[in-house]
């Protein structure tokens, strides 16, 4: 099945290649050159073959085929919640925007009959109803954000499969916006971060300046979300809220609300959790097929 | 033949100055965008597209009318037709235009627009609209202006156009298509993910462009020399006619299987548009109920040929049908999609001052493109003694 | 010719217009920008005449091989590795620490207005010491 499918796809792109061709085989033909051309398009190949990116994965990098996160709404409390929204908005430079229309947001909480809609009841015992769920990016297998970006500025990265933001190549049309089914993406509609020459531009915001010079800010009018740290990975550092969570659940005498790991890999922590408790997910029915679980 | 454009009475001079004024302020205000961020419109996290992405979706069903026209005439060899093609063709011009300007005022980096040539992505949706659309626009130009000169010289168009002319019908009915599609493969949002998105497109743009053609061409008849014709207006009302039913049939359809099936996810929209929520009634209530209105009065005065035939009474008609798919397209079908989010929270959208501007800066861009168009195509038919 | 004289006047006018930069200032060009290079580092990630020329090729790879194939380690021409970012490497305090120093010298000279620094994070400069 797996060669005649594959054998399938190369004729498909041969034939593209070589004739116009149907938009349906073209999109087939593009997945198959995705592959070849390691997430680059074809004119950045073309480039390439000039200008060759020397790049390798340092030695020190956490390296995964498939990262995913468990949220252990047994061990959750506001406390801990709030403590792995300030560390992740703190390392990424995410400001705080009062006006909610405008707000950005990476991570954070909410009740469970609107991070599980449809499965809620009136019946639900208290503490679920109570309880701070957790939500993010969730790096979905099958992401539909990356399906209708027209200029794959976001993208899942073949390596490990966290939904990337290339913020240098982001048109901000807001197309994956409308396709996330778990509102996970922010748009910056005002300067985030107004440099001294921008003052008054931004009510309010004169004179602020982004927590960590490390992180990049971001400008107006592009799509930001949460991208598993991907930068603290490569210097082989765990999540920011991962960590700020499992220190606090430490304080507290608890075992960790957030578990983090390779997905693919038996015998990750994330695949030990997995195997010992029951695991929900948010609107599996979509077929998104999101790497962030939930025990409740 | 461009220069016909410039040459006009002190009525037409005053139109052209009042559209360079709204699209003055317009670009004014987009600057002001452009230097401070989309915050100044009132969109938001959770409803990302507002009234601009409406007003696209509704001008891509404008820009049909040419369609609507150009098919009976070459398909079908309904003669008549022939007179107003090219009001048809040059009104999707301006259609097409005003289109491409709402993407591009709707865009956070304009200045990055090119990314879409230099990273072409076939698997999504916005590269074939992309396409489709600044085809749809070549297209038109290119056969307009080809046909007009022919009729100019008193010669038939050139024979090499034919094929351009087939190719721009199956072309009109794909810039409906594949802008449906744009809402109709998003997997979260129940609201759009319905099979019939595309055939509603095309209803609501069948019904709505000849509309805004006849009112044109009653506009043309009454300021020019040139008369569209009678037969011609009374085809373009019975055209209307079924568009309109076919579009209020599809919507029941939708309400059929929306609340036969009452799966919360897809019900919450409608009930959002139509009853407020949680019983609390929002800006948007009145307005859809004024739609369906509308729609409803349009079709009570549409059916009976005593009153389609009466162009005082069609002329209403078809104010009630451009308000009415105006305001179930250009903004219910955006907002209602955005509302309740994918978390089942209510944010509320209503257009700010400068929003409002910006979008009747392209109308008015839109608009000036028409009028110097139809200008031009008056100009020739009185020359040719059409 | 139609109006020969209202056009040759007008080419003339037009092309006086287009060479004002160059008659206004003729003699008198702006003096070469001076770059200040770092004290304690001598080497660049590559010789200094290819990264004048090729410094924008350069960090465009870097920010295609960081953000989307993870690969971000960069093997100088000298074989030392180096992190690839602008903000962390480049404009580290033994390098390249001082943005007004180094990078807007040469911009501000030919007009360029590189977007890198509406995100990257600049190092801090004090007030007193930028002019």
């Amino acid at each position: 099945m797996g060669v005649n499918r594959r054998k399938f796809l190369k004729i498909a792109g041969v034939s593209t290649l070589g004739v116009a061709a149907k938009p349906a085989a073209d999109a087939l033909a593009i997945e198959w050159l995705d592959k070849k051309l390691g997430g680059f398009t074809v004119p950045e190949t073309l480039y390439h073959l000039f200008h060759k990116p020397e790049g390798f994965t340092p030695g020190e990098a956490l390296i995964a085929k498939r990262w995913a996160m468990v949220v252990n709404m047994k061990q959750m409390d506001e406390e801990i919640a709030q403590a792995c929204i300030d560390a992740c908005h703190r390392v990424h430079n995410v400001p705080e925007i009062d006006n909610p229309k405008h707000e950005i947001k990476w991570m954070w909480h909410d009740d469970y009959e609107h991070v599980f809609p449809g499965q809620q009841h009136e019946h639900i015992d208290e503490n679920s109803k109570k309880l701070p769920f957790l939500v993010m990016c969730n790096h979905c297998y099958n992401p539909p954000c990356c399906r209708v970006c027209p200029t794959k500025a976001t993208f899942k990265r073949k390596s490990d499969g966290i939904v990337m933001m290339d913020m240098h190549r982001c048109i901000g049309c807001r197309f994956c916006m409308a396709a996330c089914p778990f509102g996970a993406r922010s748009f910056n509609w005002i300067i985030p971060w107004p440099r001294a020459e921008e003052g008054g531009l931004v009510r309010g915001f004169e004179g602020k300046e982004p927590p960590t010079p490390e992180y990049p800010t971001r400008v107006k009018g592009v799509v930001e979300k949460c991208n598993f740290c991907a930068e603290r990975l490569a210097k082989g550092k765990i999540p920011a809220c991962v960590e700020a969570c499992q220190e606090l659940c430490k304080k507290k005498g608890k075992e960790p609300a957030l578990v983090f790991g390779d997905l693919e890999d038996p015998d990750s922590e994330v695949r030990q959790v997995l195997r010992s408790n029951y695991t929900i997910r948010r609107k599996p029915e979509l077929g998104s097929n999101p790497n962030v679980y939930y025990i409740v | 033949m461009l220069e016909k454009a410039f040459v006009g009475g002190r009525k037409y001079w005053i139109l052209i100055a009042c559209l360079l004024g709204l699209i003055g302020l317009g670009f004014i205000m987009w600057l002001w965008q452009f230097r401070v961020g989309l915050g100044i419109t009132g969109m938001s996290r959770d409803v990302s597209w507002g009234f601009y992405i409406g007003q696209f979706t509704y001008l891509v069903g404008v820009a049909a009318a040419g369609v609507m026209v150009v098919l009976p005439y070459y398909l079908h060899h309904y003669k008549a037709f022939g007179r107003i093609t090219i009001l048809a063709e040059f009104m999707a011009i301006g259609a097409v235009t005003m289109c491409l300007l709402f993407i591009l005022v709707d865009l956070g980096n304009p200045v990055r627009m090119i990314n879409v040539l230099l990273h072409p992505t076939p698997r999504s949706v916005l590269f074939w609209d992309m396409i489709v659309l600044n085809g749809y626009l070549f297209l038109n130009i290119f056969i307009g202006w080809n046909v007009l000169m022919g009729e100019r010289k008193g010669s038939p168009p050139p024979k090499w156009i034919k094929p351009f002319i087939y190719l721009s019908i199956p072309w009109a009915i794909s810039i409906h298509t594949v802008t449906a599609y744009l809402y109709a493969g998003l997997p979260g949002r129940g609201f759009w993910l319905t099979a019939i998105m595309a055939p509603r497109f095309l209803s609501s743009a069948f019904c709505a462009g000849p509309a805004l053609l006849l009112l044109l061409c009653l506009i043309v008849r009454k300021t020019t020399k040139f008369d569209p014709g009678k037969e011609q207006i009374r085809t373009l009302g019975s055209i209307i006619t079924y568009a309109l039913i076919l579009n209020v049939f599809f919507f029941v359809c939708e309400l059929f299987t929306v609340f036969y099936s009452q799966i919360p996810g897809h019900m919450h929209h409608f009930h959002y548009l139509f009853f407020g929520h949680e019983g609390h009634a929002n800006q948007l209530v009145p307005l859809m109920w004024l739609a369906f209105a509308c729609m409803t009065a349009a079709i009570i005065l549409l059916v009976p040929p005593v009153t389609r035939k009466n162009e005082g009474i069609l002329t209403v008609a078809c104010v009630l049908v451009l308000i009415g798919t105006w305001i179930d397209k250009g903004f219910g079908l955006v907002v209602g999609g955005f509302v309740p989010n994918p978390l089942e929270r209510i944010t509320e959208y209503w257009p700010t001052t400068p929003e409002v501007l910006i979008t009747l800066g392209v109308w008015a861009t839109g608009f000036l493109v028409i009028s110097l168009l139809y200008k031009v195509a008056t100009s020739v038919k009185v020359e040719v003694g059409a | 010719m139609y109006d020969g004289g209202k056009i040759i006047a007008g080419i003339i006018i037009g092309l006086a217009l287009l060479t004002f930069p160059i008659w206004y200032t003729s003699g008198r060009a702006a003096p070469k920008p001076e770059v200040k290079l770092p004290v304690k580092e001598k080497e660049c990630v590559q010789p200094g005449p290819y990264m004048k020329k090729k410094h924008m090729q350069v960090l465009d790879l870097w920010r295609d091989s960081v953000v989307r194939v993870q690969q971000r380690s960069y093997v100088a021409f000298n074989g030392k590795e180096y992190d690839m970012s602008l903000q962390n490497t480049c404009m580290s305090a033994d390098c390249h620490a001082k943005k007004s120093e180094f990078c807007d010298r040469c911009h501000n000279y030919t007009g360029v207005v590189p977007y890198c620094w509406d995100c990257h994070i600049p190092p801090k400069e004090k007030p007193e010491e930028k002019h």
